[in-house]
């Protein structure tokens, strides 16, 4: 089984990319496929009907208890055979439907074939879970399929129509597995039939799993969706809508009915869902012009039927159902086949519009003729034989004086007198000869190719009711499932009992209503049609697109302050209330740790106050910078001297970056709008700042434990061999975490990078170190030969100072970065490996390497800035990173975790004593990285921003007039 | 652990400045509120420190409780340079709104405006299918 599943599933694969070579007979090749697994279905028969069933296990997800078993026992060996022998057939028509180049057949013939193997896996699951996966699967084919014709909107309408429905079914049902499952301690249909689990809770999770089987068999209140779903080619209504998916909710019924019918609501949910639904679909099946559409109606109204005698739930119903179900895939199928050939033969399937084709093709109106006797319940068809067998079965109680049985007797009568009337109408509407519709007709003749499936169809059903001792010896093992023994066989001829008086009193009353057409013609016209669910579809529909537009435009409010201000809100009311409710009060509170604390505090507020209300932009990021260095201060004073070193050199060089911005836009700021509201933003703010001092005043209160840290300096010593113990967190300790930020950092500095460069990183620095240095010896040259030139003299002191306009250079920037460059670049290198044992590292080292770049840049512009690092931020970036991370690889490959450090110490000749840690290798990747990002910073925010700049000079000689605009943006 | 006090108000009123500052449409503001409670942040963070003490650089002569808490200072350090990157990434968005569109605001998304003004009226995408008699439309009637 698992061989055959795994074919159906490559075959679904590999048909899509024969179709350009095969066209059309594509489907002949499709066919083999459920053709092998009916083969092997049919050669395994006789041990499966002897009660040996054939299981195959394999683990899915043993954490869950979740297995692909199958199970092929009585019950799954007759839905196999339906499920692969009519999916056979229907794929050698297909082969004749299509024509040569018809739209999209490969695709078609892949998902058909994929439909099959999904559904061959539903009737064969053991795990209810397995079951529910591939249910939902044949739900999604069947969409696919139903949706073949993508150009047409009613197709692509039906198609949705069909999955939603059927998959709101599925999902309720899937909770109602759940739940099953739970009850009875296994995902295993066989353990969860042989436990039956009872109670409440089983009764409301019987019920989820038959809403799911009712929607998938088109039962009301879910039957509209397969008249809609009409609008798929033929052979995928005769195959999914008539002979295999719709019978996947039968199915179910017919597995859980020998263990659950006793539960109560089963017997009297089925049995009138089914009756309502059969008799409403028989109805509306007579005011049918369209054939399939009255096939469809007729569908709905033989799966309530076969719910009604599937759900029964004795032993003889069970054999009735079973024997019904197959009578009922081999006369619709065959019907669908047929109707399907008159729409291609003839151009249309309206019977209004057909007439006299029973002459014209006399071997399809036989091959109708025989689905139509077993679907109205004539003798000697298998279709009879199957409705006796329900009459009997139902009968059986009603004599016992079962009111619901007496109740589902009548009704069944009524609805196979309708079945009848529309069998009848049919045969007339397709093969008659009407007064009042011309024979324009053309029916071109019919191969024997396209005749075989339907053929065969009909045939099967007249040959098992002549034959119904053999079905009865291969549906009887089926039935056996069922407590409770009986000597009912299948069988043509009863003798002259009450279910032959009631067949025979249907029949002729199903006459009587064709005969009764005209006047019930006008009763439809007068009465609305009570099938009006399908309205009630697209009304919800509707309600609920309408509904998101309300939605959406209630919360999409598109502007983005008032996003954060709900967030903010929410935060606010949600945390203070958590702060609040908590019942975890405040820390110890001291006023301060020194009193310097108050100063540099006081300072900041005042500047973070007065970043609120500045005008102007460079104000504004003077006096956020203000705070910063207030931070340095206070890092300063507790005793974080690292920190202090890095916040000061971070917001030097944020302030630069600023500048190298701000020259760009206006000097105001935006007051236009957003100004808007101050109060209520006001209020927020504050809550906000509140909120959080109350968190920090909890959250150290709730500090009770000594810290980790507190191990940390002997730890960093004795191990990581590092005095400091911040550098030592970050570069060994805590290097992980550093490893996550460093790649933050790159993509930061990278995102920078691309907003401002559009074509490429590396194309706007000029790399010609080589003509610099040329034009620094003939500069000096030139000094030597006309000393006292001081215009020259000037040029010396950095390389690219001859670029820049006289106006813009200033001699003192220049001869102070002239002197100190070099001496900063050895100071930062200091840092970068002093820093394992006293207060600097990677990040102060780098920011001071950056610093010196910046300082090239502001004195020499963009020529210098490339004269000073000929190589790519790019490249420094990703070298950092290697290094990082070969520290981090590195030890893995020795054995050792990753991270893990290793510490060497020599005498050397010179330097004396020297010791090595590996974690320096990290903190050079850290140094390299920063400087990077500096880099980048400078090349994108200040090089490109000039080339642009100049760019936009040299173009447009008149600047655009949008920022001194009057009212415009200031 | 006790925390001081005058740090907690400081962090909170920074925390104020930065919220009143995000809630603004001018991108530069947003990115100055942005620095504030990137400095706020760091601040709670190195509120947990508790007491105040030496910078740790190792000494076996001195009690581990004596060094400020070192595990905090190695979270702050990371975040300075994050705090540092990220703003550098918003400058150059600022920089390129302002080169593309000469806006330094966050204006409203016009999509969302109109639907709020009620200017679309979205009509349902699916409508009930409607009936063909024939899988072969265009063999028969060509001209659909």
């Amino acid at each position: 089984m698992f061989v055959s599943l795994a074919l159906f599933g490559l075959a679904a694969l590999v048909l899509v990319h024969l179709t350009p070579w095969l066209k059309q007979r594509v489907f002949l090749v499709a066919a083999l496929v459920p053709l092998g697994a009916f083969a092997h279905a049919l050669a395994v028969g006789p041990a499966v009907l002897a009660g040996e069933a054939l299981v195959e296990r394999a683990a899915w997800i043993p954490q869950l208890q979740l297995t692909l078993d199958l199970r092929m026992d009585a019950l799954g060996w007759l839905m196999t055979l339906i499920v692969t022998g009519v999916g056979a057939l229907v794929m050698v028509y297909c082969a004749f439907y299509f024509g040569r180049d018809s739209e999209g057949i490969g695709r078609f013939a892949s998902t058909l074939t994929a439909f099959a193997g999904a559904m061959y896996g539903l009737v064969l699951a053991e795990d209810v879970f397995l079951l529910f996966v591939f249910w939902e699967l044949t739900s999604v084919f069947s969409y696919l399929l139903i949706g073949h014709y993508q150009g047409r909107k009613a197709s692509r309408g039906a198609a949705l129509q069909a999955l939603i429905t059927t998959t709101l079914g599925g999902l309720v049902m899937l909770v109602g597995l759940v739940l099953l499952a739970q009850q009875a301690g296994s995902a295993s249909i066989e353990v969860i039939l042989a436990a039956t689990p009872e109670g409440p809770l089983t009764t409301a999770a019987i019920v989820l799993v038959l809403v799911g089987a009712l929607s998938k068999s088109a039962i009301l209140p879910f039957h509209f969706w397969l008249p809609g779903a009409m609008a798929a080619p033929t052979p995928v209504s005769a195959y999914l809508h008539a002979a295999a998916m719709v019978k996947a909710g039968i199915y179910l019924i017919a597995r859980f009915a020998p263990a659950f019918a006793a539960t109560p609501g089963w017997r009297e949910l089925l049995v009138g869902l089914g009756l309502a639904t059969m008799i409403l679909g028989g109805w509306v099946a007579l005011r049918q012009h369209d054939l399939k559409l009255l096939l469809a109606y007729g569908t709905v109204s033989q799966l309530g039927f076969l719910t009604v005698i599937t759900g029964w739930g004795t032993r003889d119903a069970a054999l009735a159902a079973a024997a019904l179900l197959v009578a009922h895939a081999l006369f619709k199928a065959t019907l669908f086949l047929v109707v399907g050939i008159i729409d291609h033969g003839a151009g249309t399937r309206d019977l209004r519009k057909l007439s006299g084709l029973g002459r014209r093709a006399p071997s399809l109106a036989v091959i109708a003729g025989l689905a139509l006797a077993s679907m109205a319940g004539l003798p000697p068809l298998f279709g009879f034989v199957a409705k006796e067998a329900v009459l009997y079965a139902l009968l059986v109680d009603a004599r016992d004086g079962d009111a619901l049985a007496a109740i589902a007797t009548i009704g069944v009568v009524i609805g196979s007198a309708l079945t009848a009337a529309y069998s009848i109408r049919f045969f007339w509407g397709a093969f008659a000869r009407k007064s009042d519709a011309t024979d324009a007709s053309v029916l071109q003749r019919v191969g024997p190719g396209f005749l075989l499936a339907p053929a065969a169809l009909a045939v099967a059903g007249l040959a098992l009711g002549a034959l119904a001792p053999l079905a009865d010896a291969a549906l009887a093992p089926v039935a056996a499932a069922v407590d409770g023994a009986s000597d009912y066989h299948l069988e043509l001829w009863h003798g002259f009992t009450l279910e032959l008086a009631l067949s025979i009193g249907a029949l002729l009353a199903g006459v009587a209503l064709f005969a009764a057409r005209e006047p019930i013609a006008r009763l439809h016209a007068r009465v609305h049609s009570p099938m009006s669910a399908t309205d009630l579809y697209w009304d919800s529909v509707g309600a609920v697109d309408r509904l998101a537009v309300r939605v959406t435009s209630l919360t999409q409010r598109g502007s983005l302050p008032f996003y954060l201000g709900v967030i903010l809100v929410v935060f606010i009311a949600g945390t203070g209330a958590t702060l609040l409710l908590g019942g975890s009060g405040p820390g110890e509170v001291r006023l301060w740790d020194t009193p310097a604390q108050l100063a540099i505090g006081l300072v900041m507020v005042i500047a973070a106050v007065a970043a609120t209300r500045a005008q102007k932009r460079f104000t504004a990021v003077v006096v956020v910078g203000v705070t910063g260095f207030g931070m340095s201060a206070l890092f300063a004073i507790m005793g974080a001297p690292d920190l202090a070193i890095t916040q000061i050199l971070v917001e030097l060089v944020t302030l630069i970056a600023f500048v190298l911005v701000l020259r760009r836009l206006p000097a105001q700021l935006g007051d236009r709008h957003g100004s808007t509201r101050k109060a209520l933003r006001a209020v927020i703010a504050v809550a906000v700042g509140a909120t959080m001092g109350v968190i920090a005043l909890v959250a150290a209160g709730a500090r009770t434990e000594q810290p980790i840290s507190l191990a940390w300096p002997q730890l960093a010593y004795e191990i990581g061999h590092g005095r400091n113990t911040v550098n030592v967190a970050i570069v060994d300790l805590r290097a992980w975490d550093t490893l996550g930020e460093l790649a933050v950092v790159i993509a930061a500095a990278t995102g920078v990078a691309s907003l401002l460069f559009i074509r490429g990183r590396d194309d706007a620095l000029p790399r010609a170190p080589r003509g610099q240095l040329r034009r620094r010896v003939e500069a000096r040259l030139d000094r030597v030969r006309e000393q006292g030139r001081p215009g020259e003299l000037r040029n010396a002191w950095i390389l690219a100072g001859p670029t820049l306009d006289p106006r813009n250079r200033s001699i003192l920037l220049e001869v102070v970065v002239r002197l100190t460059f070099h001496a900063i670049i050895v100071v930062s290198l200091y840092l970068l490996f002093a820093g394992h044992n006293l207060p600097g590292g990677g990040f102060g080292g780098g920011l001071v390497a950056g610093l010196a770049l910046v300082g090239r840049y502001l004195a020499g512009g963009r020529f210098e800035l490339g004269a000073a690092a000929p190589i790519g931020a790019g490249t420094v970036l990703g070298t950092g990173m290697l290094l990082a991370v070969g520290t981090a690889a590195a030890p893995l490959l020795l054995g050792a975790d990753a991270l893990t450090s290793a510490f060497v110490e020599t005498e050397l000749p010179v330097l004396g004593h020297v010791e090595f840690v590996t974690s320096t290798i990290f903190d050079i990747g850290v140094y390299l990285i920063v400087v990077g990002l500096v880099l980048d910073v400078l090349r994108s925010l200040g090089a490109e921003v000039d080339r642009q700049g100049e760019a936009a000079r040299s173009t447009t000689p008149v600047q655009p007039a949008a920022p001194a605009t009057p009212g415009g943006r200031p | 652990m006790t925390v001081s006090l005058v740090l907690v108000i400081v962090m909170s009123a920074l925390y104020a400045c930065a919220v009143y500052l995000l809630l603004e449409r001018s991108l530069t503001r947003v990115l100055l509120g942005f620095l504030l409670a990137g400095n706020a942040t760091n601040l709670l963070i190195i509120i947990m420190v508790g007491e105040a003490g030496l910078a740790p650089i190792f000494d076996p002569a001195i009690a581990p409780e004596e060094y400020t808490d070192p595990l905090p200072q190695a979270l702050v350090l990371t975040a300075i340079v994050i705090t540092f990157a990220v703003s550098s990434f918003l400058l150059a968005l600022i920089y390129r709104s302002w080169r593309l569109a000469n806006a330094d605001d966050v204006s409203d998304d016009a999509d969302d405006v109109a639907l709020r003004g009620g200017a679309v009226l979205i009509e349902a995408e699916e409508t009930a299918p409607e009936a063909s008699t024939t899988d072969f439309p265009h063999e028969t009637e060509p001209q659909r």
